[in-house]
């Protein structure tokens, strides 16, 4: 990066660290943090509605969907994370090339299952071996953020069904007598208010991601916790920038990013709070009446 | 007939075309210096790089660099993520069973233990090893209380922190750390295990086999490998 970097042996302390800090590895690991981000940006939309359609199909008066909401969140909430990272993945993965074998080569006669290997045609490979690392990557960043939505939907699910109940009976009623049909109930008076009641338990969830993209590499994403690890590990002279077991620094970097996370997200949380509580027939939301009054 | 020679011979262009730009994904573990390892530049780097990429290139292949966490290295083969393991595997009948090896390109080379005293209890103490290794399974049966980690270099840091009383691994791969640190010291006597690291591949993969199998023997004729295996592992390791 510096002109001065190019014989680390001999650089004062300062320098070295410069140097050191901004080599190529280190320009990942910083990548990574972006990549974590985007996880998060994109997960968290998405859980939320695959928990909204979980739990709208939970309380549907149409039988079959009622099972499918049922069976989708009590099996995934079900399941240890660690063992459906692994084995959903895979099995994602395997379903997608064996659909798009079926596709793209209807004449392959050999078996796709050979004792243990799992072989598709060439052209049926997601994605094709001659793609590029970065498409790659991008497919298996897809794959991560499908499966953490499917996760953390189940929950969610549950979280937003529990919610739709909290909804005071009254306020259903009411909307019944002037008039509106059940959709127009639904939208109009059952899910704004529902939010307060959710929110709790959507926030609990929330934090819970935060600290859950570890398994991003379980999943072949190299994340922040993989590039702080393999960057703090001792390093002998094979490396430009030796160094002894620095993985105690690293992690307390970690330490300060899910901190100032976790209170960044703390103080949107409490302002989605107050603001949700607005006019609501909560604690919260008569005490906020009386101090307007 | 025509016809016949012209679809023969549009296919054995495309044939060929297919081959020259084939691109094999080669798995890698990128924590086991010098075997490989993630350079400072965050690529993949080390004796398996210089020697795959040679390969490649004399098969006239193109080779994509892929790392993998170690524990899931051989499932991962095995479902078509990449097509080969260059990760200082050791070729053992276990994982014959599931994959197949080329002939190896670093002979079968000493295991050693390291620890930070002369005297630790090498048959009843603790020994760090990595999970999955032949090591570990040495260990596991040496009598010695094993301790697993999923990287080697965890395995350093327990025998420094002093929750294991020495590790055991390739020593090629503890001869620099040993050599650097003035508290280290190699204990026991050295000892053979495995059949040498060899290049992992499908079972179904023959023709790939075959392909890299002749270029490694070519190399081992031509002395081109012991220069390689010197200038890497030092003067000391094995060669062929």
């Amino acid at each position: 990066m510096f002109e001065f970097c190019a014989d680390p042996d001999i650089l004062p302390t300062g320098q070295w660290f410069a140097c050191y800090l901004t080599n190529g590895s280190h320009m990942a690991f910083y990548a990574s943090f972006g990549t974590v981000l985007l996880l998060l940006a994109i997960t968290a939309p998405a859980a939320l509605l695959f928990g909204f359609g979980g739990a709208v199909a939970s309380r549907s008066s149409i039988l079959p969907l009622r099972w499918l909401g049922k069976i989708y969140t009590s099996m995934v909430r079900g399941i240890p994370d660690i063992a459906f990272f692994l084995f959903f993945v895979i099995a994602l993965d395997q379903g997608l090339e064996w659909m798009n074998h079926q596709i793209q080569c209807p004449d392959w006669t050999e078996p796709i299952r050979q004792g243990s290997e799992f072989r598709v045609c060439p052209e049926a490979k997601l994605p094709l071996t001659s793609a590029p690392q970065a498409v790659h990557e991008a497919y298996n960043f897809g794959i991560a953020v499908f499966t953490f939505a499917l996760v953390f939907g189940a929950f969610a699910a549950n979280v937003l069904f529990g919610a739709m109940r909290a909804v005071p009976r009254p306020q259903l009623e009411t909307a019944a007598a002037y008039g509106m049909t059940s959709r127009q109930t639904f939208w109009r008076i059952l899910v704004p208010q529902m939010w307060i009641y959710a929110l709790p338990g959507l926030s609990n969830l929330w934090m819970i991601l935060i600290k859950a993209t570890p398994l991003l590499f379980l999943l072949g994403v190299e994340d922040i916790v993989f590039w702080a690890r393999s960057l703090g590990g001792a390093k002998t002279s094979a490396f430009d920038y030796p160094h002894p077991d620095w993985r105690l620094w690293y992690f307390l970097g970690l330490l300060v990013f899910y901190l100032l996370m976790t209170k960044g997200s703390e103080v949107l949380l409490t302002r989605l709070t107050r603001r949700l509580s607005h006019g609501q027939a909560t604690m919260a939301g008569e005490d906020m009446r009386k101090a307007a009054a | 007939m025509n016809k016949l020679i012209l679809t023969t011979a549009v296919l054995a262009i495309t044939a060929t075309g297919a081959l020259a730009q084939d691109v094999v994904r080669m798995g890698t573990e990128g924590a086991y210096p010098p075997y490989n390892f993630i350079n400072d530049d965050g690529e993949v780097d080390g004796f398996e790089r210089e020697l795959g990429d040679i390969l490649c290139e004399r098969a006239n292949l193109t080779c994509e660099w892929v790392t993998n966490d170690w524990d899931s290295i051989i499932p991962n083969l095995v479902s078509g993520n990449y097509d080969t393991i260059m990760a200082g595997m050791s070729i053992t009948g276990e994982r014959d069973e599931v994959i197949d090896f080329t002939q190896n390109y670093i002979p079968p080379a000493a295991s050693a233990y390291a620890a930070m005293s002369e005297d630790v209890d090498l048959e009843g103490g603790i020994i760090a090893a990595q999970v999955n290794t032949i090591q570990s399974g040495y260990v596991a049966e040496s009598g010695a209380t094993l301790v697993e980690f999923a990287s080697p270099d965890e395995t350093i840091a327990a025998v420094r922190n002093g929750e294991a009383d020495a590790v055991f691994a390739d020593k090629d791969f503890l001869v620099p750390i040993v050599d650097e640190d003035a508290d280290m010291m190699f204990v026991g006597a050295d000892v053979a295990l495995g059949g040498g690291v060899g290049m992992g591949v499908r079972e179904s993969d023959t023709e790939l086999k075959a392909t890299f199998d002749a270029i490694i023997g070519e190399m081992k004729a031509s002395g081109e490998l012991n220069e390689m295996i010197t200038r890497w592992f030092g003067e000391e390791a094995m060669t062929y």
